[in-house]
């Protein structure tokens, strides 16, 4: 299993001087909820992580390797992005779309074997896509292309989940179903760090959360210490109540 | 994927064979035709002078020209569309056939001869590349949309050159260069630079076609399933720049070929650049070959440039197939 670590990792945001440096481990099984107000940087923070844009400072480790020294097909091989923003310029199947996860495990030469096509049906399943294989991911709605993500993502069988708002466009129910599913994989032993923008799903779902303010300025740890009110209102600078639901907050906006 | 494997292996060796009957034709067609049996013989070199001569320093030539010149086309039209994630890419979308084209028209009104017009039109080819993939790279970053941009006003600016020497050019040399401008397979007679570069350029790309699949969902879902994206682009700019090159040094600017090929392929076969590549090649070469002998041959004696035949016959094909797709 894998660890994911930021040292003294400052994120380039265009326009933003200074900002705090984030020194933090994301061990197996640890379920991190980022929240801030749109363009606090959640989305380039991931992708710092993720090694897809430089930091301006500090580096990011994976299993104690900086990520400047790891190939990306090596990287690929643990790590998993789910992307907010997709691009399909040509029409591909979701069935194909899927089993590019396994792109990092095969060599040049490979094609895509019977255990790479079970692991495909087996997201496909997990996502409720099974019906949907043969679509073209042009045609399937929002919240279906989100779910096409996810699956391509677990098809991966990373071991550290990134994921860009990973219930965007998904109805209740399958909200609750990718973050169980994500539930699974970190009791299974992945790391899991999402960037979310409701505070409900981070409560019930988190055990980490990290708060990142407009300013650059941030915070971390259990999700219990930094779930409260006061923090969160001046996080989004709104009111909030807070209400308690089967034994987890519930925040609503006053 | 075993469920879907079968439909496009096949319809690869159906490519193969279509481009084996292409060439069959275009060696027994002409002046003096020949039979199936005939053809046979000189083949197997038991054939009669009239025959031998008219098929190995004529026909087979430039056939073979026309194959690779339509394989390289559609190759580099199939690269550059992954590339540029745009399915309106083409070979010539980068501005190359019009360095090349203005090389080319330069060598013939200095009343050069046919191979300083090639080298012209090559050294005319590179000029472009790299002009457009200097400037595309500015001062920040480089991205499809920059370099399609930059390769788009760069054609545009060779198309004002080309214009402006064909209003200088003395009114006897005006049809070879327009011959030459629609693509033309006359004086192709020498295939062999061409298929030197085409062979190992399919070679290279058969074991990149799943980084490319992976590359058409754009950088960052490259990047992050493990394709190492600068790299990879570059090369397949550099690579689809240089088959492009010597597809116009062969032959002049032959239209539709790579815009259209692999675009009716990607409707009837999916998007797996695994297949399309090699199929672009095979349906390229096989359309090529197949309009350069009705180029030679409708109008006989008398010429047509190859680009017309090809234009005439791809673009009702294209849309036939574009109405009927999902």
């Amino acid at each position: 299993m894998s660890v994911l670590e930021a040292r003294e990792l400052v994120v380039d945001i265009p326009g933003r001087q200074g900002g705090d440096p984030l020194s933090a481990r994301i061990l197996p099984g640890q379920r991190w909820g980022v929240l801030g107000p749109n363009g606090a940087g959640k989305t380039s923070l991931l992708h710092t992580l993720a090694g897809l844009r430089p930091p301006r400072s500090g580096t990011v480790l994976v299993d104690g390797e900086p990520l400047a020294v790891l190939r990306r097909r090596t990287l690929a091989q643990t790590l998993a992005v789910v992307f907010q923003e997709r691009q399909d310029s040509f029409p591909a199947t979701v069935l194909e779309t899927v089993l590019i996860g396994r792109h990092p495990f095969l060599s040049p030469w490979q094609r895509e074997g019977a255990d790479d096509v079970r692991l495909a049906h087996q997201a496909l399943d997990a996502l409720s896509l099974s019906t949907l294989k043969d679509r073209l991911v042009s045609t399937l709605s929002g919240g279906e292309r989100q779910r096409v993500a996810i699956a391509t993502a677990l098809t991966q069988q990373p071991g550290i989940w990134l994921a860009d708002e990973p219930t965007n466009h998904l109805d209740l129910h399958h909200q609750v179903a990718v973050m169980e599913l994500l539930h699974q994989q970190a009791e299974a032993g992945a790391g899991v760090f999402l960037c979310l923008h409701d505070l409900n799903l981070a409560a019930r779902w988190c055990d980490h959360i990290l708060l990142l303010y407009p300013d650059g300025e941030l915070c971390f740890g259990p999700a219990d210490t930094m779930l409260v009110p006061e923090a969160l209102e001046r996080l989004y600078d709104q009111s909030l109540s807070v209400f308690t639901v089967n034994g987890k907050p519930v925040f609503v906006p006053a | 994927m075993p469920a879907t494997s079968r439909r496009p292996l096949s319809a690869l060796v159906a490519l193969g064979l279509a481009g084996l009957l292409a060439l069959m034709v275009a060696l027994s067609v002409g002046s003096v035709s020949m039979s199936l049996q005939e053809l046979w013989a000189v083949l197997l070199g038991r054939g009669n002078a009239l025959h031998d001569t008219l098929v190995f320093s004529l026909r087979a030539p430039r056939a073979l020209s026309a194959f690779a010149t339509g394989g390289l086309l559609a190759l580099a039209g199939a690269l550059m569309q992954v590339l540029l994630r745009n399915p309106l890419a083409d070979p010539y979308v980068l501005g190359i056939s019009g360095g090349a084209a203005v090389g080319a028209l330069l060598a013939m009104l200095l009343g050069l001869g046919a191979v300083l017009v090639s080298g012209s039109a090559f050294a005319g080819a590179l000029l472009s590349t790299v002009l457009v993939f200097g400037l595309a790279q500015g001062r920040g970053s480089w991205t499809p949309t920059r370099l399609l941009l930059t390769g788009v006003v760069i054609a545009a600016g060779w198309g004002a050159v080309i214009t402006f020497m064909l209003t200088l050019s003395p009114t006897e040399k005006l049809p070879g260069m327009l011959y030459w401008l629609m693509g033309d397979l006359s004086y192709a007679d020498s295939p062999q630079v061409a298929w030197l570069v085409l062979v190992p350029a399919v070679l290279l790309t058969l074991p990149l076609g799943r980084s490319l699949n992976v590359l058409a969902r754009g950088p960052l879902q490259a990047a992050a399933l493990g394709v190492a994206v600068k790299p990879l682009e570059w090369g397949v700019y550099g690579l689809a720049s240089l088959l492009t090159a010597v597809a116009v040094t062969t032959a002049g600017s032959v239209g539709f070929v790579g815009l259209i090929v692999p675009h009716m392929l990607r409707l009837v076969l999916g998007n797996d650049q695994r297949i399309i590549l090699p199929a672009s090649v095979l349906a390229g070469g096989a359309l090529l070959t197949f309009a350069d002998t009705l180029a030679r041959t409708l109008m006989a004696p008398e010429q047509l440039p190859v680009g017309v035949i090809t234009a005439l016959l791809g673009v009702p094909t294209f849309l036939f197939l574009l109405y009927r797709s999902r």
